[in-house]
């Protein structure tokens, strides 16, 4: 295996304008990898070999000419959701009913990875239109979480985790609509950010819940995560629920972090994310990474948010409401699949049958829950009293941000469980969001950031930083902090410790 | 406390445009119960003064000014169609109402 | 069967009160679409105005046309309707095959402009107060063409062909009050109420209102109340009303068929009904299986709209005369009795009138071509007077060259004449058909004099002081200047050779 593939993307970035490396060199390993590896991850939906090296022997041109670089993560390969479109390449959203469609334009997002010379690789699996929490909803079969090959790599953003804990890529896109980016980070070692809601561009994702949905970088190190950032967050005319503010200094307080001072910062652990129902390992490395937090200076104190224990089910109302309508688009009409078109069927039943075949049970579930929720007789209850419950939850947050600086808990209460032990079990597949929900609900960013082993599976856990709205630099540098602690202290990465794969 | 009945599921299928088979109707009426008696907590919280959020952040007035933009050939609009005809989408025939 | 019975109309209102609702769908003007930067225009090739969010295409967005969301709050105000301080867009949700989300992006309970009132004035003078409900933002649907068939109708077609041009051009719904106590005159009612919105959005410049290409459309709904009865009966909603006089035949229909059904012991179905204006009747729609229920529920993917005071302060100044102010300053200006200002808008010639004004002519003389010779030849042709091949400006060009004396009346009728032939400009037919005035007097004395030779009898009385006899004169050099000469200026002349 080349080393490349192991360099985080802040240092691929330096090699290739010092070029000590190309930027096709770069990709070229990366896609080597993946060749090497996918049959056994699954990472990947769609590779896009010609589309990545023409972009990367752009960037070495840039190089050669002695060109600024049009980003500092310029020529570094990138894996990119399969919900977010990216023009001329299929987008799939990991569902049957969109398996052929090929988008005629770019997300805002797949705008600005282009134009910052990002090296675009392919597109990754996920759960069906988000829906799931272990990438096994998808129609194009699971991925497998690189740490054992047994274990869901978390979802529904588990081709983007398990791309960069394969070493496919150094960096990815998720979308995190109650957890997607950040469950699957903490599952695979690695490092996953949903920003504010707003803060990054959803022109171009797939919708599963508009109000929640968000897109984020994903990465190896909370360096690498601010990079990508930086360059994906901003204001965009094109969605009318973008925030039309600067991009926080994320990259700055990351380096600041690094130095590892935290003194003067009140961190807050969220006492309602804590004791039954989280796997002893998890709770230990959770308690380790406090000792870690206040170790570094930072003052730790327990704060309540009570209607934290509503956000499961407020959520699991609210977002099967948003896609019951969001997904009503995939009708057979227009583009995607059409099943049953046979000169005798109507358009309806065209519609009914395609929307069958093409749809996965979790799908059909949710679409059905929302469609009972936004009733008319049960929207009060549902769908209204949920949103009513969204409100609690913001003020919640309003009265610990008074308190403390930011707020901390597990990111997930267990380790990766094995492919197929929660399908039959929605309810238990949905605990895998209950600490990564209130920050959807709330609009606030959250990041997750590998906390070591659990003592009983070796297998990954995650930390999981809240901060205040538009308020990222807090979280991205207690973040950098504890990941240079811990990293100090254990003699290395965590993801440095995930186990070879068989290269086939 | 919800009891979803198999002829509930049938009829939400309906207006989902999903036409499941018999036996998922036996699946999700069991599954959309527990689900249902889940999400149905929420009634638990006392809320009757507190105003719905349907947005995560308080903006308003976001419009743009009214300039064209560039769109899709036909050829791009039609792409991705399962079937056309005369620059069309062509689709089964409709038994809805005269729109 | 009962159901395609009609009662006569005499009857309808001996036994019930009609109550109408008049839903109106305007298509705005505006260049662009409600939420994407597609053009509007009408009769593109099919698809070509399109983009990702007007076909629903996977990960688009919506975006508000600052454009539209004035043009609403401008008509809010032109019916008096209060403007709402803060009010969001709602997804109402259904399947369609000419939606291309299968939800339209409307508005529910908050709409823009609410709670308003709309005098209306008939024909023969009585004001309707109309209440105005509310007025809304929404999005139109694609069109569909159904092949196959015999009919090319939607039932019996082999399959259809979607067009989704006009799929996202801004649309304001606007919602009546129920209107009761109308009585007879409830068809006349609801065609004047649609006219004189026409009349009020064209002042407005926001839509074309053209009903021949849909861009304003109404939906009559109509129900009947027993005389003694304290409620309204159930209604019927008829669609597919595409001229203002099918608004008022369509309502007279339903009232007739619904009174049929009612006093048979029947009971009138809550349905969409289907305007045919060949017939002039109604036909059901096709019956649905479950009660509709849109699941509305607040667009996420749109922040609400919150109109400041100052804003709304600017758009009020911004609205323009309203068609009834200008009647009653015309009315005033032009000196009309109410009947004669009656007479003019019935004709349809007040616009006319004005536009000739504008151009030059004065009032009286733009009233005496558009309500006399014009509107004969209008009648004749059998046409809608604004739609004769003449302009107010060529008319009054040709009041103009009578008022400079350079054409009689009778050479002015033949100058319109040439100009509805399409002979060109007033100047151009004048110079075509020569038909100037002859002024030179020198020609005129030449005329004068062969004519008074030849009558030396009536010269005599003239020199003698028999003034009037100069009529004959006159008489005889008009018909040798073919009539091209001015009458008062060859007496005049005739007078002083005799003198």
């Amino acid at each position: 295996m080349s080393d490349v593939t192991r360099l985080t993307a802040a240092e691929l970035a330096e090699k290739i304008q010092n070029k000590e490396i190309s930027a096709v060199e770069v990709a070229q390993a990366h896609l080597d990898r993946i060749a090497a590896v996918d049959k056994t991850v699954n990472a990947f939906l769609h590779v896009d070999t010609d589309g990545a090296l023409s972009a990367a022997r752009a960037v070495d041109e840039d190089v050669a000419a002695g060109r600024e670089p049009a980003s500092p993560l310029a020529g570094v390969p990138l894996a990119l959701k399969d919900v977010l479109t990216l023009s001329g390449i299929p987008t799939t959203c990991g569902s049957k009913i969109l398996e052929n469609w090929v988008p005629p334009y770019d997300a805002t997002v797949t705008r600005k990875l282009l134009e910052a010379g990002i090296v675009i690789l392919g597109k990754t699996n996920m759960d069906e239109f988000a829906m799931g929490s272990s990438t096994e909803n998808s129609a194009f079969g699971p991925t497998r979480n690189p740490w054992d090959l047994d274990r869901i790599p978390g979802g529904s953003g588990g081709g983007s985790s398990a791309s960069l804990a394969a070493f496919e890529s150094p960096l990815a896109i998720g979308t995190d609509t109650g957890g997607s980016i950040r469950q699957p980070a903490s599952v695979t070692g690695t490092v996953g950010v949903k920003p504010t809601y707003g803060g990054v561009s959803r022109y171009g994702l797939v919708a599963f819940s508009s109000s929640l949905d968000q897109a984020g970088p994903c990465a190896r190190t909370v360096l690498d995560a601010a990079l990508l950032h930086e360059v994906i967050g901003g204001h965009d005319p094109l969605d009318s629920t973008s925030i039309d503010a600067p991009v926080p200094p994320v990259v700055a307080a990351a380096r600041e972090g690094a130095r590892g001072d935290l003194s003067g910062m009140r961190i807050g652990v969220v006492r309602e994310f804590q004791g039954e129902g989280y796997q002893a390992g998890v709770t230990a490395a959770f308690e380790q990474a406090v000792e870690v937090l206040k170790n570094l200076g930072a003052e730790v104190v327990e704060v309540s948010c009570p209607h934290f224990d509503y956000a499961l089910p407020a959520y699991y109302l609210i977002a099967p409401s948003e896609a019951s309508s969001n997904l009503a688009r995939f009708d057979a009409m227009r583009y995607g699949l059409r099943v049953g078109d046979d000169n005798a069927n109507s358009a309806e039943q065209v519609m009914a049958l395609t929307r069958e075949a093409g749809f996965g049970a979790e799908v059909k579930r949710r679409i059905m829950i929302g469609t009972y929720a936004l009733s008319s007789g049960y929207y009060d209850a549902y769908y209204g009293q949920a949103q009513k419950v969204r409100t609690l939850i913001s003020r919640d947050f309003e009265s610990a941000f008074e308190q403390v600086d930011v707020l901390i808990s597990p990111t997930t209460p267990t380790t990766a469980f094995r492919i197929g032990e929660r399908v039959d079990d929605p309810m238990a597949m949905y605990l895998a969001d209950l600490c990564t929900i209130p920050a959807n609900l709330a609009g606030t960013p959250a990041i997750s950031v590998p906390a070591g082993l659990a003592g009983e599976d070796g297998l990954p856990v995650g930390l999981q930083v809240m901060a205040p709205a538009l308020q990222e630099q807090r979280m991205y540098k207690v973040a950098a902090a504890y990941e240079a602690a811990r990293d100090a202290a254990s003699g290395g990465t965590l993801i440095s410790r995930v186990p070879e794969l068989e290269v086939r | 406390m919800p009891n979803i009945s198999r002829d509930e599921v049938a009829h939400l299928a309906r207006l989902a445009r999903l036409a499941v088979t018999e036996d998922e109707l036996d699946t999700f009426a069991g599954q959309l119960d527990v689900i249902l008696q889940s999400v149905a907590r929420v009634g638990e919280v006392a809320a009757d003064d507190i105003p719905p959020t349907s947005h995560a952040v308080p903006l308003t007035n976001v419009f743009r000014d009214d300039l064209v933009r560039p769109g899709l050939t036909q050829q791009q609009a039609l792409a991705g169609a399962p079937a056309t005809e005369d620059g069309r989408f062509r689709v089964p025939r409709i038994l809805g109402e005269e729109a | 069967m009962s159901t395609f019975a009609v009662l006569d109309y005499d009857e309808v209102l001996e036994r019930f009160d009609p109550v109408l609702g008049l839903e109106v769908h305007v298509e705005l003007n505006t260049h662009t679409k409600m939420f994407c930067g597609c053009p509007t225009a009408f009769g593109a090739e099919p698809n070509t105005q399109v983009c990702p969010t007007c076909l629903g295409l996977p990960g688009s967005l919506p975006v508000v046309n600052a454009m539209a969301v004035e043009s609403a709050i401008r008509i809010g105000l032109a019916l008096n309707c209060e403007i709402a301080p803060w009010c969001r867009f709602a997804r109402k949700n259904y399947y369609y095959p000419d939606m291309p989300k299968n939800f339209q992006t409307s508005q529910y309970d908050e709409p823009i402009a609410f709670n308003g009132s709309f005098a209306v004035t008939l024909d023969d003078g009585t004001v309707v107060e109309v209440g105005i409900e509310r007025a809304h933002m929404e999005e139109d649907t694609g069109k569909s063409l159904h092949v196959g068939g015999a009919t090319g109708r939607i039932h019996g077609a082999d399959f259809s062909l979607l067009d989704y041009n006009r799929a996202g051009v801004p649309l304001i719904e606007i919602v009546t009050k129920p209107i009761t106590g109308t009585g007879a005159r409830a068809p006349e009612v609801a065609r004047a109420y649609v006219t004189a919105l026409r009349d009020l959005l064209r002042a407005l410049d926001v839509s074309d209102v053209r009903m021949d290409q849909g861009s304003l459309r109404c939906d009559a709904n109509v129900s009947l109340m027993r005389k003694d009865a304290t409620e309204f009966g159930t209604r019927t909603e008829t669609k597919n009303v595409n001229s203002l006089r099918s608004v008022e035949r369509a309502v007279r229909y339903e009232m007739t068929r619904q009174a049929a059904l009612l006093v048979d012991g029947g009971s009138i179905l809550q349905e969409t009904r289907h305007f045919d204006e060949s017939t002039g009747t109604t036909s059901a729609g096709r019956r649905k299986e479950t009660s509709e229920d849109y699941r509305y529920f607040p667009e996420p993917d749109l922040v609400p709209i919150a109109p400041s005071t100052e804003w709304v302060d600017k758009l009020r100044t911004t609205l323009p005369e309203m068609p009834w102010e200008r009647r009653r300053r015309i009315q005033a200006e032009w000196n009309l009795t109410d009947l004669e200002l009656r007479d003019l808008v019935n004709a349809g010639a007040v616009d006319l009138i004005a536009a000739t004004v504008d151009a030059g002519a004065t009032p009286a003389e733009a009233r005496a071509w558009w309500v006399s010779y014009l509107s004969q030849e209008a009648n004749s042709r059998g046409v809608e007077l604004a739609a004769l091949p003449i302009t107010p400006p060529q008319v009054a060009r040709v009041a103009a060259l009578v008022a400079d004396g350079k054409l009689t009346n009778k050479l002015a009728r033949e100058v319109i004449d040439g100009v509805l032939a399409g002979e060109g400009e007033p100047d151009e037919v004048v110079a075509a058909r020569n038909l100037a005035v002859v002024s030179d007097d020198s020609a005129l004395y030449a005329a004068i004099d062969e004519a008074l030779a030849a009558q030396p009898d009536v010269a005599d009385k003239i020199r003698s002081g028999k003034v009037a006899a100069a009529g004959a004169i006159v008489g005889a050099v008009m018909k040798a200047t073919k009539g091209q000469a001015d009458a008062k200026r060859v007496r005049e002349l005739i007078l002083e050779r005799c003198q």
